[in-house]
């Protein structure tokens, strides 16, 4: 089939861009979008012409890489899948596809579709780790913890970090990003020791990056490729409230 | 991990609890203002009414109350303004494409213009009624009652001379009520066509703005019981999206067609 992209091409972060119309011919219904992307380049290259940049890694949907807002769906139309995961059969011959990157401050775009996504690792250095002596791999079941509760938090933790919640939250809220990393150590003993500073931390982080506030519209959930739940922004809220009205600890000094 | 946090309200989570917490508070008004305003459907000239309206104006603990829910639709306006600030600017670029309502409601995303509606409602309603009673713009009028038949002898409208304070004397077994009709202002106000068009379009913006609201402030405190938001999503649809607003709405309504 024959497509009509719309490509959002920037020079660098400190350009301004612009929407540059692009043919994709001959592309087969089998293709991933990004397989689609990488004939194009090829095409472009060809020509001489600078290729479009986008960010892709695994191709599987694990790395949490690809990113891409595809006719304003963050990962496209289908709903539970990355951009990788995306086939060519979800469009139609003669089909206009608009592609852009992801829009927040807190994203700026560093070229083309790529945008800088390490507000999420500053957050993450913040407060989303366990400091446990390591030493060797110990015993399976040394620490009990019930079947829903492991399941629980193992869902919270598939968040790859792609950044669709931002993308699709019509206020670039981090929460559903941040929710997922605090439940997935405030449900496991593990986690416990910085459980109540861990949530602090984060949201701070989180604020201090410009991000925008939740409004509850569930557009994150409704776009999330790993079906990450609107309950662990309920659970972050939970934690935090509790840190700072309940029960905060502080070190005193 | 720094020790050293942020104070609650300067943070993007406090923010939010006070816009929920505001927001439940007025919630719990809406309930009470209209348990106590469907005694305008009494067929008593305003009698039961206008009793009512001295009681919410001259009860101590209600005019507590009511302070409370003046700095609560103040700090739930100034709140939503800030936050909405902030909301814009994370997203300094907006998309050329957006398909919003493919992953949310269309209410939870216009809250705003909803709330907007909502306030230029109350600063309306306000003028109309609270402002006209508080400074003497009403009318006034003298009910005369049998209290051992609880029928109504008379009722007659006072000028300014005759009527002083709010009076209820009892003679002969004849109670007389000299008040002020907040019951007729409200009959004339409602004979306008544009105010009750105003009234019924800001029934339903209050209407699509407490569907999520409701719920909504309940997910900002982490309220999300698997066994009760189930209950809290219903109530909030049906007490709060649907009951309160349509009664509300059938006020003017009512005043309008009964002419």
């Amino acid at each position: 089939m024959n497509l009509t992209l719309k490509v959002w091409r920037q020079k660098n972060d400190k350009s301004t861009g612009q929407f540059v119309t692009i043919q994709a011919k001959d592309i087969a219904d089998d293709m991933s979008f990004l397989e689609m992307l990488d004939i194009v380049n090829d095409d472009l290259t060809r020509k001489g012409e600078d290729p479009i940049y986008f960010d892709h890694d695994c191709r599987e949907g694990i790395c949490g890489m690809c990113s891409l807002v595809i006719n304003g769906r963050a990962h496209g139309p289908n709903q539970g899948t990355t951009t990788c995961q995306l086939h060519m059969r979800s469009f139609h011959d003669g089909q206009t596809i608009v592609i852009e990157p992801w829009r927040a401050a807190a994203f700026p775009v560093l070229k083309d579709l790529a945008v800088d996504r390490t507000a999420f690792d500053r957050i993450q250095h913040a407060g989303g780790y366990v400091n446990i002596n390591t030493g060797g791999v110990p015993d399976a079941n040394t620490i009990a913890i019930p079947k829903v509760i492991a399941d629980e938090a193992f869902e919270s933790a598939t968040c790859i970090g792609c950044g669709a919640c931002v993308a699709a939250c019509k206020n670039a809220s981090a929460m559903l990003f941040v929710s997922a990393k605090v439940s997935q150590f405030a449900l496991l003993p593990q986690g416990q020791t910085e459980r109540y500073e861990r949530a602090q931390a984060m949201v701070d982080q989180m604020d201090a990056e410009g991000f925008g506030n939740c409004t509850n519209t569930g557009a994150c959930e409704a776009e999330c490729p790993v079906g990450i739940k609107l309950t662990n922004i309920a659970r972050l809220n939970r934690e935090y409230l509790s840190a700072k009205v309940l029960s905060q600890r502080d070190i005193h000094a | 991990m720094s020790s050293k946090s942020k104070p609650l309200f300067s943070s993007s989570l406090g923010k939010k609890l006070i816009m929920s917490l505001t927001g439940l508070f007025l919630c719990m008004f809406l309930l009470i203002h209209l348990i106590g305003n469907l005694q305008l459907f009494n067929n008593d000239a305003g009698y039961a009414f206008n009793k009512y309206a001295v009681f919410m104006t001259t009860f101590p603990p209600i005019k507590v109350v009511s302070y409370l829910l003046y700095a609560s639709v103040i700090i739930h306006a100034i709140y939503a303004l800030v936050l909405t600030l902030k909301n814009k600017s994370a997203r300094p670029v907006g998309y050329n494409q957006s398909a919003g309502s493919a992953n949310s409601k269309w209410n939870s995303r216009n809250m705003g213009i909803l709330g907007t509606v909502l306030l230029v409602f109350i600063a309306t309603h306000m003028s109309n009624f609270w402002w006209k009673y508080h400074n003497d713009q009403v009318p006034y009028i003298e009910y005369k009652t049998d209290l051992k038949t609880g029928q109504q002898l008379e009722v007659r409208e006072l000028t300014a001379n005759e009527f002083t304070v709010y009076s209820v004397q009892v003679e002969n077994g004849i109670e007389t009520v000299q008040a002020r009709d907040l019951y007729k202002q409200v009959d004339f106000a409602f004979q306008s066509l544009p105010l009750v068009a105003l009234y019924v379009i800001a029934m339903a913006a209050l209407a699509f703005h407490l569907i999520h609201g409701f719920q909504s402030a309940f997910q900002t405190v982490g309220f999300n019981h698997k066994r009760y938001i189930g209950c809290i999503r219903t109530i909030g649809v049906w007490l709060f999206g649907v009951i309160i607003p349509v009664l509300f709405a059938l006020m003017p309504l009512y005043f309008f067609f009964k002419g």
